[in-house]
């Protein structure tokens, strides 16, 4: 209804402002001002057009200041929440410095220039064709400011993606399918068995298509809420059963996509627990904010005779994040960083694979 | 070339018997082709894709409320008025598509191409009519198999623009991917012909077609625009074709290329050995050279544009020239910026930002050029100045977050996100829709002898202008805050509850940005029939199509055809009373030519 009443409103609004135009170029002509109605700008459009240049100049700059008061927690999604991603940050940060820096100073010239040169009668421009001189300086600044970025950037990823074995991570295997997603730890001896969705066995509630005869296989353990040991390196294992997936970790600053007939792989170490990221005080205000407007809802909610929405509480999230069909907007899993006890009381009380399976005669 | 054929009207006259379907429907004449293009490739479907954006972002700005226009426009998709999750995925790869494929490249190109190669050049016709022809009709077609799929029974095509497999592969992962899909693959096919076709002809029309004294440095920036982007598809696009080929063959007949070891709704399927990876290497190895084959010609009639309403020349022609052919040639190699977290090998990763990033050099040389020309103009405010200069203001913002996702480790945040939505609206979609608008305003009096109403202009444009920004700023920054694109709502999300009102605004701006079109469609066609009639040269231009006669006639010119003399930004030289001297003006005694 408020969509209808909407468009509606502002069908009348653009109707009234052509009216209102047509009305206007009557009364003149009736007034027998003489109309150029040559359809060319002439200087007083020229003068108009050059003022609201300027009055845009300010609104791209008026809008850049709204939103980047409004959305506050630079650069990305609260804090990072792993060693790598406060790397990353540091590289965004400058990345975003340089951008508003040139923006600043390009839509300024741009604008201000049409602004100031616009066109009066009697005026001539500048014969101007070129500047060797000019052109060189800026091809070659940009090129500068790019190497340091690039070798900036190519440091980061070669640090970020680089899986050395050495760290003894923990493997974890995230595993995809329409709409949900599983996780398989390793299990003591910290390798996983052998898989492939030819050996799913549904009624055997072998789920991902694990190698019963795979020694590694008898230890792993299949869970549908991630848990993570804080400080410790973990290396996921992706894998898929039916299309892409992405497996999206924001907070951590890790993405990964989950292909069907191959494994891809991301490492990192997540530094916070849940714990600690709730009692920031940036995440203290962020969960403030949004129970506000739950609550708001739940009152228009209730009003309708309808359930109240949940308070929210701050959890890491896993999120699909390549189209993968009519679910796609609702694949996550909650993931849970805590200390190394808490992980250990945690992962002993999940039964493992060898038990899991359904025995059939 | 000047000795073609002179034409005199009577001989013009028996020599051609047109019957209506000659002249409107089969027409060889590249003016008549080019209005085609414009009539279906712009206006029609960019209505189309218009609406579908509209309706994607009320759905997220209103994901849980009936709404009666879902109802009515979406049927049974939108039972009780609430939009079915499927049919958003739809929306969205349909919209995508449209966009980029049938508005901005069939019909950006097809208008253009068509209308000022020929006219620029000093051409009578393009190189074979009869093969543009062809080109139309087959984009004709591929435009109907387009529409059509949206009215299949199981909805169309909805694994999203890039339509990578397994999801678009598999009847089993998503209902769109059944006959829709099979559809989608078979209308892309007959477009990449007739995109090939087309291209082809421009590329043998612009090499031997040119009017004597045409040098290649004395090519309007349109031409050399139209002629790279021509390039760039010949290349890039058979390499989409063959994909969608073996796509096809995957769905078809059984085979393997991009599926393996797949378990879908309780069953294992057959296919073993195939990687999707590598059709997404397929795929965006036209899809990043395709952003440039929407972009180019953009940046070719910017640069026109700004140079005649600023009565200046264009800053650095040789350079906008070297920019235009670096960014061709790096468009080329940059595919795998696209696919940094897919799974490639991080190395190969590291190679594509290189190359990525190197772009960023010819783009901020084509700014500063643009810019440049500004300074110290005389800045005739006509609705094509506006866009131009709108397009040079979007395709810097735009251009700068490509910093960003162009460089891997950044990627990897953003990848996916509303981000990525943000920028590629703003270099690609914004800035090509506005060089397109700046085109159609600038030679409606061309195409159609008319003028357009500038006032309804001016309100079109800077309503527009507005809500561009307003839709597309904001998105970068609840991208930043991680919200994934192609999501049928966020409500699943609480994490996500504080964007929705930037989003509801968004979708504010979005519709008013779409209704605001009503007044440019109004103005087109209320000017195409009752406009004032323009003069010869309305905006005063150097270039050859303002000599040729305003009323269309088969061979453009009269008589003879001009010769050229000089190039084409001849603006307030010194030494004219005019503030412009036209190319076929011959230099006088002792003129240098720039
Ligand atoms: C009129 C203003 C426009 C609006 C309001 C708009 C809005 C949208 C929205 C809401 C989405 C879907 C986001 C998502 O859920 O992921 C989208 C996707 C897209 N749009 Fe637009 N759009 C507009 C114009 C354009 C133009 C001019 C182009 C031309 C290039 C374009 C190309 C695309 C593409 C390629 C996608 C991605 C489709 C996909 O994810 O497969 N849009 N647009
Ligand atoms: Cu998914
Ligand atoms: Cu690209």
């Amino acid at each position: 209804m408020i969509t209808l009443f909407i468009t509606l409103t502002l069908v009348f609004i653009s109707i009234a402002i052509w009216q209102m135009i047509k009305i206007f170029d009557l009364t003149r002509a009736l007034k027998g001002e003489k109309i150029d109605d040559s359809q060319i700008a002439n200087d007083k459009d020229n003068r108009i057009n050059a003022r609201l240049m300027l009055g845009f100049l300010a609104f791209i700059y008026v809008i850049t200041i709204i939103c980047v008061v409004k959305y506050g927690h630079f650069p990305l999604i609260t804090d990072a929440a792993s060693d790598h991603g406060i790397k990353n940050d540091t590289l965004m940060i400058w990345t975003l410095a340089l951008i508003f820096f040139v923006q600043t100073i390009t839509q300024f010239l741009l604008h201000y220039f049409a602004y100031k040169y616009k066109g009066q009668t009697g005026n001539k421009a500048l014969f101007y064709t070129d500047n060797h001189k000019l052109e060189i300086i800026w091809t070659i600044i940009p090129a500068i400011v790019l190497t340091g970025f690039i070798t900036y950037g190519l440091l980061t990823w070669a640090d970020v993606m680089n899986i050395s074995e050495d760290d003894d991570p923990m493997v974890v295997e995230l595993y995809a399918q329409q709409f949900n997603w599983k996780a398989r730890y390793a299990g003591e001896d910290n390798s996983l068995g052998k898989s492939n969705v030819r050996l799913i066995d549904i009624d055997r509630a072998n789920i991902l298509g694990i190698d019963e005869s795979d020694p590694n296989a008898s230890d792993d353990i299949i869970v549908t809420e991630l848990h993570l040991p804080v400080n410790k390196p973990v290396l996921f294992k992706m894998r898929s059963q039916d299309v892409l997936h992405s497996a999206y970790m924001p907070h951590f600053r890790a993405q990964m996509n989950c292909v069907p007939g191959m494994i891809t792989q991301f490492l990192f170490t997540p530094n916070m627990t849940t714990e600690e990221m709730r009692n920031t005080p940036k995440m203290i205000d962020k969960v403030l904010t949004i129970n506000e407007i739950r609550d708001e809802k739940s009152k228009e909610l209730i009003k309708k005779g309808e359930e109240p929405l949940d308070p929210y509480d701050f959890d890491y999230l896993l999120l699909c994040n390549k189209i993968c069909g009519k679910s796609h907007y609702n694949m996550q899993m909650k993931i849970i960083v805590e200390s190394q006890e808490d992980f250990d009381t945690w992962i002993s009380k999940q039964t493992v694979f060898k038990n899991s399976l359904i025995a059939q005669n | 070339m000047s000795e073609y054929i002179v034409f005199d009207k009577d001989h013009h006259e028996h020599h051609h018997k047109e019957t209506f379907i000659t002249k409107y429907i089969f027409s060889q004449d590249h003016k008549m082709i080019a209005k085609q293009y414009l009539f279906t490739g712009v206006i029609f479907m960019g209505i189309i894709g218009i609406l579908m954006s509209s309706l994607m972002r009320m759905q997220i700005a209103w994901p849980e409320e009936p709404n009666i226009i879902f109802e009515f426009l979406l049927g049974k998709w939108a039972p009780d008025g609430v939009m079915d999750a499927d049919i958003y995925l739809a929306l969205v790869t349909m919209h995508g598509t449209i966009m980029v494929f049938f508005v901005l490249t069939a019909g950006l190109s097809g208008t253009f191409s068509n209308l000022l190669i020929p006219l620029q050049l000093g051409a009578r016709d393009m190189a074979t009519g009869f093969l543009n022809m062809v080109a139309y009709w087959l984009f004709f077609v591929s435009t109907v198999l387009m529409v059509a799929s949206i009215f299949v029974e199981a909805g169309p095509a909805a694994a999203g623009w890039t339509i990578y497999p397994p999801l678009s592969a598999l009847e089993l992962a998503q209902p769109g991917s059944g006959l829709g899909m099979t559809l989608w693959l078979v209308s892309m096919a007959v477009f990449i012909a007739s995109s090939l076709i087309g291209s082809l002809n421009y590329i043998v029309t612009v090499i031997n077609l040119r009017t004597k004294g045409m040098s290649l440095t004395r090519m309007p920036l349109t031409i050399w625009a139209f002629f790279v982007t021509a390039i760039i598809g010949v290349i890039s696009f058979p390499v989409l074709l063959s994909a969608a080929l073996l796509l096809i063959m995957d769905r078809s007949f059984g085979t393997s290329f991009f599926l393996s070891d797949i378990f879908i709704q309780g069953e294992v399927l057959h296919y073993q050995g195939g990687s999707p990876i590598l059709f997404e290497h397929l795929f965006w190895f036209l899809g990043h050279p395709e952003v440039y084959i929407v972009l180019l010609p953009a940046l070719g009639i910017a640069s026109e544009v700004i140079a005649t309403h600023s009565r200046k020349p264009i800053f650095g022609y040789k350079a906008m020239v070297m920019s235009i052919l670096a960014i061709a040639f790096l468009s080329t190699i940059v595919w795998g910026h696209h696919m940094f977290i897919t799974g490639m090998n991080p190395f190969l990763g590291s190679v594509f930002t290189f190359t990525t990033l190197l772009i960023a050099i010819p783009s901020a040389v084509k700014a500063f050029n643009y810019i440049t020309t500004l300074w110290r103009a005389n800045i005739q405010f006509n609705p094509p100045m506006l866009f131009a200069i709108a397009f040079v203001s979007t395709f810097i913002t735009g251009g700068l977050t490509g910093l960003i996702l162009g460089d891997s480790a950044l990627d990897i945040n953003v990848h996916d996100t509303y981000f990525v939505v943000a920028h590629f609206h703003l270099v690609m979609g914004i800035s090509a829709l506005y060089g397109m608008l700046a085109g159609i305003y600038h030679w409606f009096p061309m195409m159609f002898g008319k003028m357009m109403n500038k006032n309804l202009g001016y309100i079109h444009f800077w309503v527009t202008a507005i809500c561009a920004y307003g839709i597309f700023f904001p998105m970068h920054f609840i991208g930043m805050a991680g919200l994934p694109r192609r999501y049928y709502t966020n409500s699943n999300f609480p994490l996500f509850d504080d964007l929705a009102d930037t989003n509801t605004i968004i979708t504010v701006f979005a519709i008013i940005g779409a209704l605001i079109q009503l007044v440019f469609l109004y103005n087109f066609f209320h000017s195409m029939f009752y406009g004032k009639k323009s003069p010869q040269n309305p905006w005063n231009s150097t270039t050859l199509e303002w000599t040729a006669s305003m009323k269309h006639i088969h061979g453009n010119w009269q008589g003879k055809i001009p010769e050229v003399y000089r190039w084409p930004y001849d603006y307030s030289k010194p030494g004219y009373k005019e503030d412009f001297v036209p190319q076929h003006i011959p230099l006088k005694k002792d003129e240098e030519e720039y």
